[in-house]
């Protein structure tokens, strides 16, 4: 995998600084974060919430602009969003709509075009939909499938752009345990298959050590940036039952819950909130008393 | 009113049964409480949806014709409703008296242009229009025609510039406090304004459409422009922002974008615009053919108002009623529609 990495990199993120204008002044989101990314590497961020993890995605997927630095793809700059970083969002964002084929349809068209004749289009689709084991349900609209089915789609609708990079955002947050577990799982098998490059966000450590290559860990905002790098070199395909006795995988777990619990604790900003909330007397803390 | 005792009778039984399944089952008979069963949730549904608003109609009438026997009017008795019934057979009955008028109009015509095409064979004829009194259900056509362009020449202008401004926040702020000061006004102060520039403006020896139609379509139009420009540009500008960020990463051209994502995704919010604005579109128009003394059911009722017979108020009454009727089936049809054109089931609910 090493020698891999070393081989070729296809995505550059470089000194980015990212500052917000807000009504309070200038707020320094990220600063100086360095990241270079090789062609088939599944690397995670992960960080405590507020740190920035989405920022930087979100600029990798030319949705955001740094503001110094930038993103080299392929030796191209990223000046705007495009189909060859597609992105899962965290809440699947399906067109309500359209059912789960023909939102699909609607990227397949704009990527490919002309360029795919109408039964390759369908067949594209289709064997997307597939791909995420969604071929039963691909005329039902999000509103009609679970949550766990509607990020499938999400998934499947960022395949079928057959992107360069891979962006997800939180992909299984909003899911239940045994959901996201299933998904994992589906998202190996994708990834054993296409050997995509991706970039996902996570809050969960050991979604992070189950999928990743390399693990990066990023330190508490304001001013946030890329604190530890951990590489993951278990054997694939990985496989989350023999894996929780391996000890291997436990140092690596237990590695990167030290960083976020004993490195960079939220101590500070927990107590912050809850002066905040005690102070305005919120109905929130009524609500849950 | 037999029927409906019978009817609520066997509602009443239905529930009985209900209450009697547990017996039933206890007495080991099976069959009986599932039919019953099955039985009981029809006429509980018929009691709740036929039979409960027929009750709410009948003491209507009731309280309408006891308070209607009791006040005395220069022109009578305030027609009750046996007198309103009557006057609705008797308006159908006009109707039908001057299509007959109108038919035998023009085969006089035929016959006395055929006569003289036999006499003198260069003859160019000419076919007059019939220029009969319009009868109540004419009133009726015409309000609707006006009310329906109207409403069509609103959304044609509005939902084109809804989308415009939800897009676009410059356009907004420009555009906002126009529309602000111009939202609470009621269309009927335009009217005069409408009625000299369209006399001004709408110039033609063989017009298309009378000025009238044009004054209360126009009217109709202000007041429909600006629920439904409000509602759309709300509606724009509030869609989700992923599923902007999906057109952007998918680089869907403008005109891609506003078909695929943003015309589809605010659907709802301009549906609620349209039928708010028909709403009130319908009863303006009423006023603005009362004030204006364009044809029309507003006319109708103005009409009879100044006639003064002893029937005019059951005839006007017969007009209210038909009003509220065709204000009704104007909401329920763009209801319809919205059950059939919008994917988001939960607002069409009601």
């Amino acid at each position: 995998m090493n020698a891999q990495k070393a081989a070729s990199t296809l995505l550059d993120i470089s000194h980015i600084d990212m500052v917000f204008d807000t009504p309070k002044g200038p707020f320094t989101a990220l600063k100086g974060v360095d990241l270079k990314i090789s062609k088939g590497e599944f690397v995670s961020l992960i960080g405590h919430s507020g740190c920035g993890k989405s920022t930087v995605l979100n600029i990798v997927a030319g949705l955001y602009q740094a503001t110094t630095g930038g993103v080299v793809l392929n030796g191209k700059e990223v000046r705007e969003p495009g189909p060859e970083r597609a992105v899962v969002f965290q809440n699947h964002s399906l067109l309500p709509w359209l059912t789960a084929y023909q939102n699909v349809e609607l990227a397949v068209k704009q990527v490919f075009g002309r360029s795919k004749s109408k039964s390759e289009t369908k067949e594209w689709i289709e064997h997307n939909l597939e791909l995420v084991h969604m071929e039963h349900a691909m005329h039902k609209r999000p509103e009609e499938i679970s949550g766990g089915m509607k990020q499938r789609v999400g998934i499947a609708r960022a395949l079928s752009m057959q992107p360069e990079i891979l962006l997800m955002d939180e992909p299984f947050g909003a899911l239940d345990a045994l959901t996201r577990a299933h998904m994992q799982d589906s998202l190996m098998e994708i990834q054993q298959e296409l050997n995509n490059t991706v970039i996902m966000i996570t809050h969960d450590v050991d979604e992070a050590v189950l999928l990743s290559d390399r693990i990066v860990m990023m330190t508490n905002g304001p001013e946030a940036t890329i604190g530890e790098i951990l590489d993951i070199n278990l054997e694939r395909p990985r496989d989350r039952l023999a894996l929780a006795e391996d000890l291997e995988y436990t140092r690596l777990r237990s590695e990167v819950l030290k960083f976020l619990y004993e490195k960079q604790r939220k101590v500070e900003n927990i107590s912050k909130h809850k002066k905040k909330k005690e102070a305005s007397g919120s109905k929130k803390s009524f609500q849950a008393a | 009113m037999q029927a409906r005792t019978e009817l609520s009778a066997q509602g009443c039984l239905g529930e009985r049964t209900n209450m009697t399944t547990e017996t039933a089952l206890a007495n080991n008979n099976i069959n009986k409480p599932i039919i019953s069963e099955s039985l009981k949730t029809t006429i509980t549904k018929t009691f709740k949806t036929l039979l409960i608003p027929f009750a709410g109609i009948l003491v209507f009438l009731m309280i309408w014709a006891g308070a209607a026997s009791k006040i005395d009017t220069s022109l009578g008795k305030f027609p009750g409703p046996s007198a309103v019934w009557e006057q609705m057979g008797s308006l159908y009955e006009e109707h039908s008296a001057e299509r007959v008028k109108e038919q035998a109009f023009y085969e006089r015509q035929e016959k006395r242009i055929e006569a003289r095409l036999a006499k003198d064979p260069d003859y160019v004829p000419k076919i007059r229009a019939y220029t009969g009194k319009e009868t109540f259900p004419d009133q009726i056509f015409t309000s609707l025609i006006t009310v329906l362009s109207g409403f069509v020449l609103a959304a044609v202008i509005a939902i084109p510039l809804g989308i415009a401004i939800g897009l676009n926040k410059t356009l907004n702020a420009a555009v906002n406090p126009v529309i602000q000061i111009f939202k609470p006004v009621s269309p009927l102060a335009w009217l005069p304004l409408v009625t000299m520039v369209v006399s001004a403006v709408y110039i033609s020896p063989d017009p298309l459409v009378a000025k009238s139609f044009l004054n209360s379509m126009i009217t109709v139009t202000l007041c429909c422009l600006w629920p439904m420009v409000i509602n759309t540009s709300v509606g724009v500008s509030s869609i989700e922002k992923d599923l902007v960020n999906v057109s952007r990463v998918l680089r869907l051209p403008a005109l891609k974008h506003v078909q695929k994502i943003v015309l589809p995704a605010s659907i709802p919010m301009i549906f609620t615009g349209m039928r708010l604005s028909l709403g009130v579109a319908w009863m303006v128009l009423i006023a603005a053919e009362m004030l204006a003394q364009n044809p029309g059911l507003g006319k109708f009722v103005w009409d009879e108002f100044q006639n003064g017979s002893s029937n005019s108020l059951a005839r006007i009454m017969v007009a209210v009623i038909v009003i509220g009727f065709i204000g009704f089936l104007l909401d329920r049809t763009m209801l319809q529609l919205q059950r059939f054109v919008s994917w988001d089931k939960a607002g069409t609910a009601s």
